[in-house]
This record gives C-alpha cells, sequence and structure tokens, in this order.
C-alpha cells in the first residue's frame, strides 16, 4: 500500500519536474505557460492576498446548490421511480443516453429564460447530476435482499419507513457513489457554465484572464478549480472505500 | 425476446412523443419570447438544411469530433493496455486516471488554445481529451479481469507479447472496450462541440454561440435540437451493440 502511495507520488512529481524541465528549457515558451513554480508562488500569493475570494465563494456556493437540489431530488425520484415498474422501463432509454447530450446545449436557452444569473448556471449543474444520482440509487435499491423487504413488511412500515430506514441505509454505499459523481458533475456543469457566459465566477475570471493574457491569474485559477475538485473526489471516495471495507465488500 | 423487444420498441415510442410533449407544453407555458414549438423548430431546421453554410459548419464539427475520436480510442486503448499489464502501475494510475476524469476539464481549454492556437487543432484536442480517460479507464478494466486461465494458455502456447495481445487479450476485452468506445464517443462529441463554442470560427458549437450573441432563437432551438437528435441516435446504436457484444 505505502508502496503505491510512493510510486502515485513518483508519478506526479516527475509530471510537475517535467514541466518545470521544458518550462525552463524554453520548449514551453513563457506566453503559453509559466513555469510550475511561479504558478505555485501566485497561487500562495493570490491566496494569501485573498484576491478573488468572492468569486470562489460564489462560485462554491452554486456548486455545492446545484449539488444539494440534484442529490436530494435524484434520491427522492429514484426511491419513487423503483416502485413504478412501467415508469422506470419507459425512462430507461433516456437515462442510458443521458449523458450522450451535450446538456451544455441547453445553458443559451436557460439564459433567454431565465436571464444571465446564477439561475441557469445551476440548473445546468442539477441537470448534469440528477441523472446520475437517480441511476445510482436505482441500482444501490435494486440489490436490497428480498428479505429486508420482508422484514419491513412484517413490522407493518408504510413506503415512507421503509425507504428511510431500511432499503435508503441498505444502500448507503451507492448513495455515496451517488454524492461523488454529484458533485462532479455539479463542479462540471457551474465552473463550464460560468465559463461559456456569465458576469462573474471562477470560470467568468480565468475566461477574463485568458482574454488579457493574464497567466499570472489565469494558471492559478486553474490550478485551484482542479486541487478543489481532485480534493472532493479523493475525499468522497476515500469514504466510499471505508464504508465497503466495513461491509467486508470490495 | 421478440416480445422483450416489442416492449422496448414501444417504451422508447412512449418517451419519445413524452419529451415532444413536454417540450410543447413548457413552449404554451413560456411563450415566443424565449422558446419554439417543436413544429418551428423543425421548419427553421428545414430551411437551415437547404443553406450551404450549414453544411459547411456541420461538415467542419464532423471532421474535428473524427479525428479526436482516433485520437482518443488509440491513446486511450494503448494507455488501458499498458497499464492492465502492468499490475503495479495500473494499482497506481487508476485512481489518478479516476480523479482526472471528475475535474471540469473545461478550465483547462485556455490552456489548449495557448497551446493550440484558435482553430481545429485545438477543438481536436479538446474533444480528445474528454475521451482518452473513459477508453482507458474501460480497457483497463476489461484486461483486469480477463480469466486468468486464458492468459495461462498463452503463455503455454508461448505467444510473444504482440500475438498475446492480438489473439487472447484484445478479443477477450472487446465487450468491455466497446463501451468504453461508446463513452467516449459521447465524450469526445461534448468536448469538440465545447471547444467550438468558446474559440472557433466555424462549426455547430461556434453556430450555438453566434445565434446567442445575436438573441436568435431559432437558430438556437434548431442547432440544440440537431446536437441532442445526432448525439441521441447514435448513442442509442452502439448501446444496442454494446448489449449484443455483452450477451452474444
Amino acid at each position: 500500500m505505502s508502496r503505491l502511495r510512493l510510486y502515485q507520488l513518483a508519478i506526479v512529481a516527475g509530471f510537475i519536474l517535467l514541466l518545470e524541465a521544458l518550462c525552463l528549457a524554453g520548449v514551453i515558451d513563457k506566453i503559453t505557460m509559466p513555469p510550475p513554480h511561479v504558478i505555485g508562488r501566485d497561487l500562495v500569493n493570490m491566496i494569501l492576498a485573498g484576491r478573488y475570494f468572492g468569486e470562489i465563494g460564489k462560485s462554491l456556493m452554486n456548486v455545492l446548490l446545484a449539488f444539494a437540489i440534484a442529490y436530494v431530488l435524484g434520491i427522492v425520484a429514484g426511491t419513487i421511480l423503483h416502485g413504478f415498474k412501467t415508469v422506470r422501463d419507459i425512462l430507461d432509454p433516456l437515462f442510458a443516453t443521458y449523458y450522450a447530450i451535450p446538456v451544455f446545449a441547453f445553458y443559451p436557452l436557460f439564459i433567454v429564460i431565465f436571464g444571465l444569473g446564477d439561475g441557469p448556471q445551476i440548473l445546468i449543474g442539477i441537470l448534469l447530476a440528477v441523472v446520475a444520482v437517480i441511476v445510482t440509487t436505482l441500482n444501490g435499491l435494486d440489490r436490497v435482499p428480498a428479505v429486508l423487504k420482508k422484514t419491513a413488511q412484517v413490522n407493518g412500515l408504510n413506503p415512507l419507513q421503509t425507504a428511510l430506514r431500511i432499503t435508503l441505509p441498505f444502500c448507503a454505499p451507492y448513495l455515496l457513489t451517488a454524492a461523488k459523481l454529484a458533485l462532479a458533475y455539479a463542479f462540471i456543469g457551474v465552473i463550464g457554465s460560468e465559463f461559456i457566459m456569465a458576469r462573474s465566477g471562477m470560470g467568468y475570471e480565468i475566461s477574463y484572464a485568458y482574454t488579457n493574457f493574464d497567466n499570472a491569474t489565469m494558471y492559478p485559477l486553474i490550478l485551484m478549480i482542479l486541487l478543489l475538485s481532485i480534493a472532493a473526489n479523493s475525499l468522497l471516495s476515500y469514504w466510499e472505500r471505508v464504508l465497503l471495507d466495513r461491509r467486508g465488500q470490495k | 425476446m421478440e416480445k422483450e423487444e416489442r416492449a422496448q420498441l414501444r417504451n422508447m415510442i412512449i418517451l419519445i412523443l413524452g419529451l415532444f410533449l413536454f417540450w410543447e407544453l413548457a413552449h404554451l407555458l413560456v411563450g415566443d419570447v424565449a422558446l419554439r414549438s417543436p413544429r418551428q423548430t423543425m421548419q427553421f431546421l428545414g430551411g437551415l438544411m437547404r443553406t450551404d453554410v450549414f453544411w459547411l459548419h456541420l461538415a467542419d464539427t464532423l471532421k474535428a469530433f473524427a479525428v479526436a475520436l482516433a485520437i482518443a480510442v488509440a491513446l486511450g486503448l494503448l494507455i488501458g493496455f499498458a497499464l492492465g499489464l502492468h499490475r503495479l502501475s495500473g494499482d497506481a494510475m487508476e485512481p489518478m486516471l479516476v480523479a482526472l476524469y471528475s475535474i471540469p476539464k473545461i478550465t483547462l481549454y485556455p490552456i489548449i488554445l495557448l497551446a493550440f492556437g484558435v482553430g481545429i487543432s485545438a477543438k481536436i484536442a479538446f474533444g480528445a481529451i474528454h475521451g482518452i480517460i473513459p477508453v482507458a479507464l474501460f480497457t483497463l478494466g476489461a484486461i483486469r479481469t480477463i480469466k486468468p486461465i486464458l492468459i495461462k494458455t498463452g503463455r503455454v502456447l508461448k505467444l510473444n507479447p504482440a500475438d498475446m495481445v492480438r489473439g487472447i487479450l484484445f478479443p477477450a476485452a472487446v465487450p468491455e472496450i466497446f463501451t468504453g468506445i461508446r463513452v467516449g464517443f459521447s465524450l469526445t462529441l461534448i468536448g469538440t462541440v465545447l471547444g467550438e463554442m468558446f474559440a472557433a470560427q466555424r462549426g455547430l458549437g461556434y453556430l450555438l454561440m453566434n445565434a446567442i450573441s445575436l438573441y436568435n432563437i431559432d437558430l438556437i432551438m434548431a442547432v440544440t435540437f440537431l446536437l441532442v437528435v445526432l448525439a441521441a441516435s447514435v448513442n442509442a446504436l452502439l448501446l444496442a451493440i454494446d448489449r449484443r457484444l455483452h450477451h452474444g
């Protein structure tokens, strides 16, 4: 295990060193990309100076909002849908094709309908995230053993109690997977929308810095988004593994 | 089997009718300010298809997409096979690839533009980075789960690595690899169109972005509709092949 970590660390370090060498040697010129140590320094300075904190907070807030709405909506919809086999069969092809559809193509429409504010961005985040949550919830509910369902019946639990006390807790690992996917999609949806068209937010600042050749702002911001999303993903993956280990599943 | 297929077809038709009904209702609710009805959109799309400019844009998107997909599949297979054959590398790289898969790749767009310049190569690169990782991850998973007895058979027969890949690993992994290519296909298309939305002078993504700045709702709806139909129908086809490979 520790050998594996070492190996991973070596890959990341090697990649950064390679970039550093290529930048210093001039293979990658300064206008394209500053060397990694400069990006790191700019990022630290940016954080210390508190620059863009408002923008970052706003983007993260929208991501969390989109995530929370999609997550709750997805679990509720998935749980209800699980009880209606015909409706589920009809929606199944939609779920199977859903992530092939460029959801961002709807962003312009949402701007026209709702105006250029936070609404359309959050909506894109929700639209991207919610289907992953529904599908994963359905997947988990399919695996609930019959004996648990019978236990619920014997104890005279109504459907809501069954869901809250028996089936959803059983699905905890799946719900965690759903959270991981939903967070990733909410991130992609919100930041991507800000990128395409917005008046503020991290994505907007990056594209603004790009148009102004402001690499000292652009690269640290990109690095920060990458680090944030990777950190969130790794944290949830870790939690997922702990939960699966505890249940003796791998 | 036949009965099941008929039920599937019926469900598909209900779903499509339902989606159109939803669209129609949304149009009634929101009105002409922001939406067009399905009929208006089809009519506009029909008119658009009679112009030469439209076909130039479509051809440009398809060309960039084809090259991007070829790169994504080739590199994805290469990475997937290399990591699948070397246990430690595979174990180390898999979680890293998953983490990379989840980042908003859109933020990398400025870097790609700086590296490739505005034009078709930036679009291709942006499309390809969306598709490489799913192809690689599915291939890696496929090779890992090949029955050990097949690999042992290859060893006993003293196959060289090239024959091993061609004769045993690849055929055994084809269904899973196809799933990876299907996912890669969709993501590469999304990536290519997104790339066109930001910085291109041609392509469907550019057409869409242009329509936004001109507030041309007819054009926005027509291009969005076309993209959705294109992506959904190709994906449905690939999904059907995918299912056949997995159960055939």
